[in-house]
């Protein structure tokens, strides 16, 4: 390749591309060049001058993140003058840092610490008074400890160019500088956390897990978000069964370090007192403790005895328990009244693709696609790992971002083009098809107001452009997508096939039905938004609280959350991606395991209830998902491939709504979370 | 907020001083002037220039806190800046600085409690060659002494 | 207005030569003697010709660096669509220099026509002269200057006739040494906090609004006018070899005549001190000096027998600067000459990175610590080779600054500090008193 440079470090020929910073160089070459400020993907500072290296020829140590590769440099990262130099930067940096490592939530991972272990002096010559100011809290999540600073920006950056936010900044000068936040003395902004986890050292720190336990103390446990439909790796911290952090710092999953104040900290619901760990009879009205094995023979009565009956299933349970109980309703419960809270019209949107060149776009377009459209949603608010994704593009290739919405949006100030649209969105669309055509290709993001008619005239509008068009319809929930995938509907089945026989109940139909026999909700809450028509029905509730829906209930069986089981979620973008189960809750079982035990005392034979075994089945049988196993085994992310072809829906589209919810609400879940209630700027609101 | 007439002049004569959408650039300025009429660097003050150049009072706070002559507490009628670098040094700056404490009651960054008077030992102010130097307000006065001093001070009584 | 010492006869005067002429500041003195001669000179000139002209009279930044201007200029990209800026430094806040304020406030017109004849070289509509704020006097009166230009017709569209078209502004700073370093500066004018930028690109490329820019001091474009007006080699003559022309020096400290005078690049140090400063006051012997503002190493009184210019001070181990010479006589208490510019680059450091902000406040508190009577024999060797740790290894120039005179003092004055911490009944032992 032409463009391939050649130059020598510590006596090692090495090959770059042109423009590679030598720092990024040398770590493809497996030499490290320690660094606090230069981050990846971030704003260069040159302010650490931790990676001070000798270049030949050059009259000093260069700063090894700033200097580009070029061809016949010669390099030396570990000469005398370089391990002096880093040697004398790290005593300068302890000078003013209180060395409270016993105390600080940071030992154990922090960067300073590991930098002093292999680079830095084993005596302290400073003598002197430190400075000190104390501790501040700027949110509930969010302290910061001054003096522990090392003002490499890091927070700065990752909250103003990364989330866009800019709540954070540098005030005073010299050794007095210090961070401070948006407003004055506390922050408002995201309070997604970034800052804290970017952090190398322990200045800032975070409000769910401070002095909560030591690093090496947890076990952590890299599963997948259950709030949004983004689909985040979530690495939780587990000590004593219990979850005690969330973060993504090894950059595992899609997501890479990516996420939001949910998928950091609103892990907390799962240890909220009100969690159901019995399961409920009605008794006289009234619900009482019952044992597992009485309420299971209490729910296969009634389920034998029949009726008419409507199933409700989740946008949250994993794909396999999705799977198996449309099969029950199917196979064994004989009807097709099965649905969920529909949030995007997926289902419009692979029909109008049918037979077209355009396809369905991922979470890597987002960041890789040359321009963006986003019609009627507020992604920052409610898709935020994607819109995370569109910022760095937009930063990083300088991808065009378009912008559709009813009412301002973050993405506006990156946007080369922005309208804001009412009702009628199409036009809005429309007012940007000449800068649209400019572009030399195009991924759409819709959410819930582009439906039915709607979804075939933005995929008609994205065709007339000529270019190539990729599409993303969101949704809300973290498998609101795998629900749908599985089948979890009235019209269609796994893989978007039609159902055998007629078409059943739609949610709102059955809420309606006034001659209702049985109801089973599976970790849904119908009754938040619908009254229930029919006074007889038998009610079944699966969840993890005793939500609206439960309440009505005769029989509630207590569910483990997505946290506490294996198994699979598909996100927004059709990624498949693997659950592990980190805690769990006494007296909870995966919904999975409550079907399976349904199932036995039905004498109804489902096949091997677990999570692996349903997957192999849902892998054989769910069109798009004969996806590599080891990469979802690996903790990756497939990609499914869905139907290509007309879907043959029956239902309206219309029933489609999302919750839109912000970045502090998911649904019911989001009242258990005290972090997500505490924060000040929840429940936030859309477009403003 | 409202400013006087004359500023709000300025201020307008100031945005037409950068290229198009680079109105930031005025921030300083704005921020020295303002200053000046209305005695610090107040909230109000860094939320209407904020507001003004399209930017966040972060990021107006972070400028103020930069630089050393903006100020968010209001100084003295005459704030007396007593240069002791290197120069006037030389010839006694520190002792005048070390007399107008005395002389004034109060220290460092500080005023009096009637705010006539505040008093600071200032970086170099430029003005070397006739040291030692110090400014009140903005006039600057050179080749001080302890019994110049005394005169200018009780001049401004 | 007046001027603030007495010329010396043995100056010579090519860019303060109207100082002290009634109204020398009034456009119509400016015309009278000569002014816009140049400026209409290289209206006929190509750019490349006008560099030569520059290049040909060995013109050398005067804000400290030395940086040859003709080349400085013939960096700016010309052929882009990206606007162009000229950017004048007037942010004069090295210790020890004060003549920026001189060449404004008594011969500004000579600066507007340097800018004027810059700009013509690159093709720049407009410029900012940065000015520090301490200076709201010197701002003030270059806004009337401004003006009288503009209704003159020397600023604004077709200048003097000429069809050339410039808008020139003045910008005040707010107090911050950092932003005397030309990117810094940029940050400020564009109104950040004056915090250096990573270079490349450098101010020529990118500079003002990211557009390429002219960034020199008021005193180098001040020069540029008799330079076009009598020749590159007429001005180079002034001065040595490589060393052209004239500077402003501003003699400070234990002289008898301290002042601001212009001198011939090449003056012996030891002549300017005694014929034009009027040798030591009260009779004292000289004990050292800092030769171009407080950044600079410190000479001894007998290595003072130099000529100034920039290829000499760098023999002799130190800098031209500035300007600001500011001389020491024997009384003069060396450690706290050290103390004070170190509490001076502490509160001037801006904070960005560690090796400076660290570093400056270690030692300021080291060298307070000594002073006090506190320090160990230690400290001593602790205060240069911290110096040394910071030489070279910060982000911009101001760590350097700070290092320079430390590390020159420690070595040349050692005894000094050594008797300070003898008067410390500890300093023997390795028990060192913290506080």
């Amino acid at each position: 390749m032409s463009n391939t440079v050649k130059l020598t470090i510590n006596d090692t020929a090495v090959e770059a591309p042109a423009g590679t910073l030598l720092i990024d160089a040398a770590k493809l070459a497996g030499i490290e060049i320690p660094a606090f400020c230069y981050y990846e993907g971030m704003a260069l500072q040159a302010a650490c001058r931790m990676c001070l290296v000798e270049i030949e020829k050059a009259p000093k140590l260069m700063a090894a993140c700033v200097v580009p590769v070029a061809e016949g440099m010669v390099v030396r990262t570990e000469s005398p003058a370089v391990v002096k130099a880093r040697k004398t930067t790290l005593e300068f940096l302890l000078t003013n840092h209180p060395l409270d490592c016993p105390v600080c939530d940071k030992g154990g991972e922090c960067e300073l610490q590991d930098m002093v272990f292999k680079y830095g002096a084993g005596e302290s010559r400073f003598t002197e008074v430190k400075q000190h100011v104390p501790e501040k809290q700027w949110s509930p999540v969010v302290f910061y400890d001054g003096p522990r600073c090392i003002l490499c920006y890091r927070c700065v950056r990752v909250c103003g160019e990364g989330m866009g936010v800019g709540a954070l900044g540098i005030v005073n000068r010299g050794v007095a500088a210090e961070i401070a936040p948006s407003h004055g003395d506390h922050l408002e902004c995201d309070e997604c956390g970034a800052c804290i986890d970017i952090c190398p050292v322990g200045a800032l720190t975070s409000g769910a897990y401070r002095y909560k336990t030591r690093p090496w103390e947890m076990e952590h446990v890299g599963t997948i978000c259950t709030h949004c439909s983004n689909g985040c790796k979530t690495t939780l911290g587990v000590r004593n069964n219990e979850i005690v952090r969330g973060n993504n710092r090894d950059r595992s999953g899609l997501n890479g370090e990516f996420l939001c104040v949910k998928g950091r900290y609103a892990f907390d619901f799962n240890h909220h007192p009100d969690r159901l760990q019995t399961p409920l009879l009605r008794v006289n009205g009234k619900l009482e403790e019952v044992s597992w094995s009485r309420a299971l023979q209490v729910i296969v009565e009634k389920f034998k005895a029949g009726g008419k009956t409507g199933v409700i299933g989740s946008t949250r349970i994993a794909n396999e328990e999705a799977f198996l109980l449309q099969k029950f309703a199917r196979t064994v419960l004989k009807t097709n009244n099965i649905d969920h809270h529909r949030s995007g019209d997926v289902v419009t949107l692979l029909d109008s693709l049918s037979g077209k060149s355009a396809t369905l776009g991922t979470s890597d377009d987002c960041y890789n696609a040359k321009a963006v459209l986003i019609v009627g949603a507020d992604l920052s608010q409610q898709q935020p790992f994607l819109a995370n994704q569109i910022r760095a593009n937009y930063r990083h290739h300088k991808a065009g971002v378009y912008v559709a919405t009813p009412g301002a949006v973050r993405e506006d100030k990156i946007a080369r083009g922005a309208v804001r649209t009412g009702e009628d969105w199409l036009s809005g669309v429309e007012s940007l098809r000449d800068k649209l055509k400019g572009e030399s290709e195009l991924l759409v993001l819709f959410g819930d107001s582009v439906k039915g008619e709607g979804v075939r005239k933005l995929v008609a509008f994205g065709e007339s452009l000529g270019i190539p068009v990729k599409y993303i319809c969101l949704v809300d929930y973290a498998n609101s997508r795998g629900a749908m995938d599985m089948g979890l509907l009235p019209d269609l089945g796994p893989g978007y096939h039609a159902v055998e026989g007629a078409a059943g109940l739609t949610l709102p139909q059955m809420m309606a039905a006034a001659d209702l026999d049985l109801l089973w909700v599976v970790g849904a809450n119908p009754l938040a938004r619908h009254k229930l028509a029919s006074d007889k029905a038998f009610v079944v509730v699966q969840d993890l609280f005793l939500t609206e829906t439960a309440q009505r209930a005769d029989v509630v069986l207590p569910a483990a959350s997505a946290y506490e089981k294996n198994g699979t979620v598909t996100n927004v973008c059709g990624q498949v991606q693997r659950l592990k189960k980190a805690v769990e809750t006494v007296g909870a079982k995966s919904d999975l395991a409550i079907i399976g035990l349904i199932a036995r005392g039905m004498g109804v034979n489902l096949g091997k209830v677990d999570a692996d075994a349903v997957f192999a089945d849902i892998q054989k049988s769910v069109r798009g998902y004969n996806v590599p196993l080891p990469v979802i085994v690996t903790g990756g992310a497939a990609q499914t491939m869905p139907v290509n072809g007309r879907v043959p829906a029956t239902v309206l589209p219309e029933l489609i709504q999302s919750s839109r919810d912000t970045l502090f609400t998911t649904g019911t879940l989001t009242r258990y979370s005290k972090i997500l209630n505490e924060v000040l700027e929840a429940p936030g609101g859309l477009y403003r | 907020m409202t400013f006087s007439p004359e500023l709000e002049a300025r201020f307008a004569d100031l945005l037409t001083h950068y290229p198009p959408g680079r109105q930031r650039g005025a921030l300083v300025p704005m921020l020295m002037y303002a200053q000046d009429e209305v005695g610090a660097v107040t909230p109000d003050l860094m939320e209407e220039l904020a507001k003004r150049l399209g930017i966040t009072v972060l990021q107006v706070d972070e400028v103020v806190g930069y630089y050393s002559m903006l100020h968010k507490k209001p100084q003295g009628k005459y704030h007396v800046q007593i240069c002791t670098n290197v120069a006037c040094m030389l010839l006694g700056g520190a002792e005048i600085y070390e007399h107008a404490c005395h002389k004034l009651g109060v220290g460092h960054k500080q005023t009096q409690a009637s705010g006539k008077f505040s008093l600071e030992e200032v970086e170099c102010i430029g003005a070397c060659s006739w040291a030692p130097a110090i400014q009140v307000n903005y006039d600057f006065h050179h080749e001080m002494t302890i019994g110049k001093l005394d005169q200018l001070l009780e001049g401004l009584q | 207005m007046k001027l603030y010492n007495p010329p010396s006869p043995l100056e010579t005067k090519v860019i303060s030569k109207r100082f002290g002429v009634p109204n020398s500041w009034r456009l119509d003195t400016y015309l009278a003697t000569g002014g816009f001669e140049a400026f209409k000179k290289a209206m006929e000139m190509t750019p490349d010709q006008i560099i030569d002209e520059v290049k040909a009279s060995s013109l050398r930044g005067r804000g400290g660096a030395g940086f040859p201007t003709g080349l400085k200029w013939s960096f700016v990209p010309r052929n882009t669509d990206a606007p162009r800026y000229i950017v004048v430094n007037g942010d004069e806040s090295e210790p020890g220099t004060c003549k920026d304020r001189l060449l404004i406030e008594h011969d500004p017109f000579q600066m507007i026509e340097g800018i004027l004849i810059a700009a013509r070289v690159v093709g720049a509509t407009c410029g900012w002269v940065y000015i520090r704020g301490e200076y709201r006097y010197l701002i003030d009166h270059l806004d009337s200057v401004l003006k009288e230009a503009y209704s003159r017709g020397y600023l604004g569209k077709n200048i003097a006739g000429t069809g050339f078209d410039f808008d020139l502004y003045s910008q005040t700073g707010a107090g911050a040494y950092e932003c005397g370093e030309e990117s810094a500066l940029l940050e400020s004018l564009e109104g950040k906090r004056g915090v250096p930028r990573i270079r490349p690109p450098f101010p020529a490329v990118s500079g003002a609004f990211q557009s390429p820019t002219v960034l020199n001091n008021v005193e180098t474009f001040s020069s540029v006018p008799e330079i076009i007006r009598n020749g590159g080699k007429w001005y180079a003559d002034l001065g040595t070899p490589k060393n052209g022309g004239t500077r402003m020096v501003c003699l400070a400290g234990h002289v008898n005549k301290p002042g601001v005078y212009e001198v011939p690049l090449g003056m012996n140090m030891n002549y300017f001190l005694n014929e034009i400063g009027g040798g030591m006051r009260g009779g004292k012997k000289m004990k050292a000096l800092i030769p171009g503002g407080s950044s600079c190493p410190i000479l001894r009184a007998d290595e003072c027998d130099i000529p100034m210019d920039y290829d000499s001070m760098a023999k002799a181990g130190t800098m031209l600067g500035s300007g600001g010479m500011m001389v020491m006589d024997e009384d003069t208490d060396m450690v706290k000459v050290a103390l004070r510019i170190m509490r001076f680059y502490k509160h001037e450091s801006c904070g960005w990175c560690i090796p400076c902000r660290e570093g400056t406040t270690w030692l300021q508190k080291m060298l307070a610590r000594i002073v006090d009577g506190n320090g160990a024999m230690r400290d001593v060797d602790m205060v240069g080779e911290l110096a040394k740790n910071m030489l070279g290894r910060t982000f911009c120039p101001l760590g350097d600054a700070a290092a320079m005179p430390t590390i020159s003092i420690v070595e040349k004055f050692r005894p000094e500090f050594e008797a300070y911490v003898a008067r410390n009944p500890f300093a023997s032992s390795e028990l060192v008193q913290v506080g």
